[in-house]
């Protein structure tokens, strides 16, 4: 044992300020990315997997009977694939579990940082995992007729649907606190990713699922998305596509922030 | 409330009448303290007793269900964010992500302070040295020893330099070499200045450490003072006698012996109270062996804390393997 002493006068805490709580947050979650390769490689190998699988098998059939370039079409498929339900929610029910989460609870952090700072994580994340599935587009002769701001917008709006969807896991976590119930929650992924337009056009649709994806906001992400792949630049296609974000990002939104609010009780 | 960042109240901590319930279960009921600025003070009590849950209001963690607690001058409902930034706190369980290294833990907690990265790194050069943590922070905390989980947690306590610490059985678990080696940590934050609230469930380390000791019991304070105004509370020597069976019988014997004030029966334990206690230890010896009862164990010795709470609650504070809980008490749901 040393014979340290402390020397007191210099430091006093003080509030940090909200932004600097978000980045402090945001900064630990990405540091913690490298460190869990189990978190990344689905996230690489599944939209690489489907989409391979997708060209491969339906390609030459839905380019036939339709007109379409089907590695086009599928390629925003990839992406949200890639990207829906990605989230640290797992690691935030690892920090409930084991205090980690009280301890900064006892720092005079915002406490809406706590959540937002982890979604910062996520925006950064998912867009970066973005570029990949894009890269694999060209790879394969994927072209964007909206051009290199196009690319840029068409990342965007992936990152944006990533992150308008981590309010459910995210609502999940802090609900239950519960790494199971966390899990599950890839479950939500299959009904957007699948009763939409993910592997023919809506008219092509039978009658039932037709009516389901009408009412399912992928379809219409897919829809903005394909417009700046092949449709050039729609700015209506993009509007509905950037709204069907929106409103599943308030509901999931909404979700996780009152789940904070009953995390956060302390009565 | 006018009191600056770097003023200190005289009191660090005190509470009103306070009152934590869950549901039906009243896990503090009514306790009043006045904790002064510099003091070390001996939180002690077995499990189940409140004591965690009252750390957890006075860390703002938890809302009082009723009455009041202020730290460092401040109301803990009302302006937790103040007492946030006055407090430094280490759980029960050391509260850690094992995924970070040491030092990347204790950067974050510094910035969350609102410390500068100068500031920062001076404490954790001063921090380094004081737990005596020193190379092994830039390894994961998964990789850490229970005990060196302890002294990060410390660590991370200390960063933004509280006016009160809060220890929560800081040394449950540890070897008794980790636990000498927290002693003499809490001693010297101590002698910086730090009021420290401990909470314990070893009475030797209330007896060892504290200025005063508060002893709590069902949720309720029964008593509070010195360790050795506690002890001389008793006002008596202890006389200890385990015997192998008959147990009521050698209690009505010993009774009989002049100079006995007080005996006590805890299953093949005999719990003697006499004001001189070396005179009557021979009366004893000779009254047990003459009613028959086999003596596996005599001892006479100044009374401890133990024997405070057996005074007052009935029952001993039983200590094995790091979990103390209360002989002939229920749980009352200590969170």
């Amino acid at each position: 044992m040393t014979t340290a002493t402390l020397d007191h006068a210099p430091v006093r805490a003080r509030p940090a300020g909200f932004l600097a709580d978000c980045i402090g947050i945001a900064t630990r979650s990405i540091r913690a990315v490298p460190r869990e390769i189990e978190f990344v490689v689905p996230a690489l190998v599944v939209p690489v997997f489907f989409y391979t699988i997708n060209i491969g098998a339906l390609g030459p059939l839905a380019e036939a009977n339709t007109g379409l370039d089907f590695k086009a079409f599928q390629l925003p498929v990839a992406i949200i694939f890639a990207v829906t339900g990605l989230s640290r929610a797992s690691a935030l029910v690892t920090d409930i579990q084991n205090g980690y989460f009280d301890r900064l609870l006892m720092t005079p952090i915002r406490r809406l940082s706590l959540l937002l700072g982890l979604m910062m994580a996520d925006l950064v994340l998912i867009t970066t995992l973005s570029i990949p599935v894009v890269i694999m587009g060209f790879i394969v002769g994927v072209r964007f007729e909206t051009g290199a701001l196009g690319v840029l917008i068409f990342i965007f709006m992936a990152g944006l649907w990533g992150l308008a969807f981590t309010g459910f896991p995210y609502a999940i976590a802090l609900k239950t606190g519960n790494p199971a119930a966390v899990n599950t929650s890839f479950i939500l992924f299959f009904p957007f990713a699948f009763l939409t337009t993910s592997f023919l056009p809506l008219d092509n649709l039978s009658g039932w699922l037709q009516t389901i994806a009408r009412w399912n906001p992928v379809t219409y992400l897919l829809a903005s998305m394909r417009s700046l792949l092949y449709g050039g630049w729609d700015f209506y296609d993009i509007g509905v596509g950037l709204l069907a974000i929106g409103i599943v990002g308030t509901v999931s939104m909404t979700l996780a922030f009152a789940a904070l609010r009953g995390r956060l009780k302390r009565g | 409330m006018s009191i600056g960042l770097g003023a200190v109240a005289d009191t660090a901590v005190r509470t009103e009448d306070l009152r934590r319930f869950f549901e039906d279960t009243r896990a503090v009921d009514g306790v009043d303290l006045d904790v002064k600025t510099g003091e070390i003070y001996g939180f002690l009590g077995p499990n189940g007793a409140g004591k965690s849950t009252l750390v957890h209001v006075l860390c703002t963690l938890l809302l009082p269900t009723s009455g009041r607690a202020e730290v460092a001058g401040f109301d803990v409902a009302r302006q937790p964010v103040d007492v946030r930034l006055r407090i430094g706190v280490a759980l029960q369980e050391a509260s850690l992500d094992p995924a970070q290294t040491g030092i990347e833990l204790l950067r974050l907690q510094g910035r969350l302070y609102g410390l500068s990265k100068r500031e920062i790194e001076q404490r954790l050069h001063e921090l380094s040295q004081l737990v005596d943590i020193g190379p092994a922070l830039g390894h994961r905390i998964k990789t850490y020893s229970g005990g060196m989980r302890r002294r990060l947690d410390l660590a991370a306590a200390l960063v933004h330099n509280p006016q009160v610490l809060f220890l929560d059985e800081p040394t449950t678990g540890l070897d008794p070499a980790s636990r000498l080696r927290v002693w003499d940590e809490v001693r010297r934050l101590n002698a910086e200045g730090i009021t420290i609230f401990l909470t314990t469930q070893y009475l030797e380390e209330a007896d060892a450490l504290a200025h005063r000791v508060g002893i709590i019991n069902q949720g309720h304070l029964i008593k509070e003072g010195t360790p050795s105004d506690l002890k001389r509370s008793l006002g008596s020597d202890v006389i200890i006698a385990r015997v192998e069976d008959g147990a009521e019988r050698a209690c009505n014997a010993v009774r009989e012996v002049v100079g006995v004030d007080q005996v006590d029966v805890h299953g093949d334990e005999l719990t003697v109270r006499a004001l001189d206690g070396s005179a009557v230890l021979s009366p004893v010896a000779i009254a047990l062996d003459s009613c028959g009862v086999r003596v596996r164990d005599l001892t006479l010795r100044e009374p401890t804390l133990d024997d405070v709470f057996l005074e007052l609650t009935g029952g001993h504070i039983q200590q094995d393997d790091g979990h103390a809980q209360q002989e002939g008490t229920s749980d009352n749901g200590d969170a």
